[in-house]
């Protein structure tokens, strides 16, 4: 296995335009995806709910706000995390296939890469939160390192039973996006196989409400508990700017266990060729499969359930959902035995 | 150097403003981590000078609407006791039918205000769509209000000797409609809030009160009785129509067997209390004697007759949060009240904050601080205020007394002021 050589060559110009038309998607459709999140939850609340296109009302009016520093954090750090949070979400989203398209800089980086640049838009929250000097502040960013460690193991476990499953297929490094989309997990498994991909992909829709900071998860931020927590000093430009990493994560999130999960394309079923209408197709068809995910992780789940405490979360992620993770991993393996 | 153990301590406040709190009231919480050490409660913080008003302004018929709005979800409880007090003092005995209509006002009250509470509780969970739910179920109840009394908040139906509207044969069916309503979804909202997962892990053996510290901290109403001390005015000293009734304090092993004094047990407590309360009503309406709602239509006439009475006397209430008392006292020739004192519920509540807060965690503040059901408005009576220097005390125990010996002495010197 050859994994070190690749023939993609990317141009300067071509990183930058990609990332920036990437970034503008991304905030775009994240903020609508908020929308749409925000009024379904208030329809199944027995609530009219507010418009579709608040999320974008929310950070016209926030960037023209004063933003406040307080005078007990560290201001050049306290202003810094935002940005960084913002600039490693739009980079999450360059590593992710989106729109039905390979990633922008596909082959430049893996799976690998992504488990660790989802870690750091939670660590700008952290930093941030420690920087504005607020004791509630304090405690939520104690809270999202919990939170945070929690997590990653059982979405580790299941980002990397799918590549090992993989591996065994092919020679071609398991953990790019396009061998994942070139074998889909479904295809290569038997029955057995099939109940292990349902309960990693189970896990990562459990594991997806904590990556974006939702009820049952929400634990950091924590309205009632702790007054909004880590971003309780933030306020004008740089809340606007923590609110549109936020956005643009969990869409990067969410079409990251889409592009695992289910990295189908609608075009080739129905036997498009021409370029134009097959970008479209497999767009909508993108959109509509990350709205799926998204209904299930984030909305069905957030309307269902009260806030966990710190401590219930951490468990039901290091107990429950390892568990279930590591079970889904043997019976993906054990599929390939018998 | 530092002691090791003051590095890993700080305090949180939590108040005056604060979204776990509907009025302020200031928690400082000592915390280790995630768990609370130590808790300071610092109330007076909405200090209105209620009382003052009624012993200088107002007569004592204008005083039951500023006891009315004494606390705007106690508008009757607070009214209803200031009346039996007033009653008690001038000797006045209200119609039969009267007790009646005040006991299903005060019941619808406590029908709202326990709904109102479920809301709020499922909120400082987190759980937003139980709070939607239970505030919506809650809007027949106050439509109800509204339709027998003609306004959902302050309702202005208690006039000392009676009250100022029937309730004519003609709204019966209305009420029973409601109540239908209620008793059919009970069940539901028994399985939301005693049987869902989460609810129970938010709730189960968090805030504990036992029952021996419940009857040192004089615990009263719900949180007492989800303790397992089994007072309820309205079973001990029945007042109104309660005394043709047989009314039980509930408590929560009637569901679960035990008793715990957690948060759930509360929850439990007041769901029961709803539909007791239910029952009462349905049982009122029922019984309802004929006659004349008021002794003494004419006001002019009936505040004659208090200016000329000489007494004292108390009333008790159960409110929805507890006993609330009020003590009245008349002298014959004055326009207002001699002395006025209202206290209520929270106030006695309150003391059991610090042991139930302490040992739990951060997390557990909102719905263990929701679970007695505060009402700050209507506690806060005693702030010393020096205008000289703008500054803001609260009275000490030490200071209280020896104020009161003071008193005494310059008294049995004959001095009275």
């Amino acid at each position: 296995m050859d994994w070190s050589s690749n023939s993609y060559s990317l141009t300067i110009t071509a990183i930058i335009g990609g990332s920036i038309v990437l970034a503008l998607l991304g905030a775009f459709f994240g903020l609508l995806y908020r929308g749409i999140d925000r009024k379904l939850a208030a329809h199944m609340q027995g609530r009219i709910g507010p418009p579709i296109i608040q999320p974008f009302r929310d950070i016209r009016k926030l960037l023209a706000k004063e933003s406040i520093i307080p005078d007990d954090g560290l201001s050049w750090l306290f202003q810094a995390c935002p940005f960084i949070g913002l600039v490693v979400s739009i980079l999450l989203l360059t590593y992710i296939p989106v729109f039905g398209q390979g990633a922008l800089l596909e082959g430049y980086g893996d799976l690998i890469l992504i488990l660790y640049l989802l870690i750091i838009p939670s660590l700008a929250l952290v930093i941030g939160g420690f920087a504005s000097g607020s004791p509630f502040a304090t405690v939520g960013a104690q809270r999202e390192m919990v939170i945070m460690m929690s997590y990653e193991f059982p979405l580790a476990v299941a980002i990397i039973a799918i590549a090992w499953r993989i591996s065994y297929v092919t020679d071609i490094n398991p953990f790019i996006f396009s061998t994942v989309a070139q074998y889909p997990i479904w295809n290569q498994v038997g029955p057995m196989g099939v109940v292990g991909s349902l309960a990693l992909l189970f896990t990562l829709l459990v594991v997806t409400p904590g990556e974006v900071a939702k009820v049952p998860f929400d634990i950091a931020e924590a309205e009632t508990e702790i007054a909004g927590g880590l971003l309780v000093e933030y306020s004008g430009r740089n809340l606007a700017l923590f609110y549109l990493a936020d956005t643009i994560r969990a869409f990067a999130m969410v079409s990251l266990v889409v592009a695992l999960f289910f990295p189908y394309n609608l075009s080739p079923l129905i036997g498009i060729g021409a370029t134009a209408p097959t970008v479209i197709v497999d767009s909508l068809f993108f959109l509509l499969k990350v709205f799926l995910v998204m209904f299930i992780s984030v909305i069905l789940i957030r309307t269902a359930m009260a806030r966990f405490k710190i401590s219930q979360a951490s468990y039901i992620y290091i107990m429950a959902m390892t568990l279930i993770g590591l079970v889904g991993l043997i019976l993906i393996h054990v599929d390939m035995i018998v | 150097m530092k002691n090791k153990e003051m590095e890993t301590t700080y305090t949180i406040p939590v108040g005056p403003i604060h979204p776990a709190l509907k009025e302020p009231i200031r928690l400082d919480l000592k915390v280790d981590g995630e768990e609370i050490i130590d808790v300071d409660v610092a109330m007076g913080q909405v200090h209105r000078g209620i009382e003052w008003l009624g012993m200088n302004r107002n007569n004592p018929i204008q005083n039951i609407y500023l006891a009315e709005r004494v606390c705007g979800i106690c508008n009757i409880c607070h009214p209803f006791a200031y009346i039996m007090a007033v009653e008690q003092a001038a000797g006045i005995t209200p119609p039969e039918r009267a007790e009646y209509i005040r006991v299903v006002i005060a019941e619808m009250e406590r029908i709202h205000s326990h709904l109102l509470w479920a809301g709020v509780a499922a909120h400082e969970i987190g759980f937003d769509s139980v709070f939607y739910l239970v505030w919506r179920v809650r809007e027949k109840i106050m439509d109800l209000i509204e339709y027998v009394t003609g306004n959902r908040v302050t309702k202005a139906m208690f006039q000392i000797g009676g009250v100022r509207r029937d309730i004519t044969e003609e709204q019966f069916p209305q009420i029973r409609k409601t109540l239908d309503y209620y008793k059919t979804i009970f069940k539901q909202l028994k399985t939301v809030f005693l049987d869902d997962r989460t609810i129970r892990m938010r709730t189960k053996n968090v805030g504990v009160l036992k029952t021996e510290d419940a009857l040192k901290l004089l615990a009263c109403g719900p949180t007492g009785r989800a303790s397992g001390v089994t007072k309820d005015v309205r079973q001990d000293q029945a007042y109104g129509a309660y005394a043709d009734l047989d009314i039980k304090a509930i408590t929560p092993d009637i569901i679960t067997g035990t008793i715990v004094g957690d948060v759930y047990d509360r929850i439990i407590v007041r769901l029961l209390e709803v539909k007791q309360s239910i029952e009462i009503i349905e049982h009122c309406l029922d019984e309802m004697p004929p006659g004349a709602t008021l002794i003494e239509p004419k006001m002019a006439k009936l505040l004659k007759t208090l200016k000329t009475a000489e007494g004292k006397g108390v009333g008790r209430a159960e409110a929805p949060r507890g006993e609330v008392i009020h003590y009245v006292r008349l002298e014959a020739g004055r326009e207002t009240l001699a002395t006025w004192k209202i206290r209520a519920p929270t106030y006695l509540n309150l003391m059991s904050i610090p042991t139930i807060l302490k040992g739990g965690q951060i997390a557990d503040v909102p719905i263990v601080f929701a679970s007695i059901d505060p009402c700050m408005s209507c506690t806060n009576r005693a702030v010393v205020i020096d205008r000289k220097t703008n500054k803001k005390s609260i009275m000490t125990y030490e200071k209280l007394h020896q104020l009161s010996v003071e008193k005494t002495r310059r008294l049995s010197n004959g001095l009275v002021e």
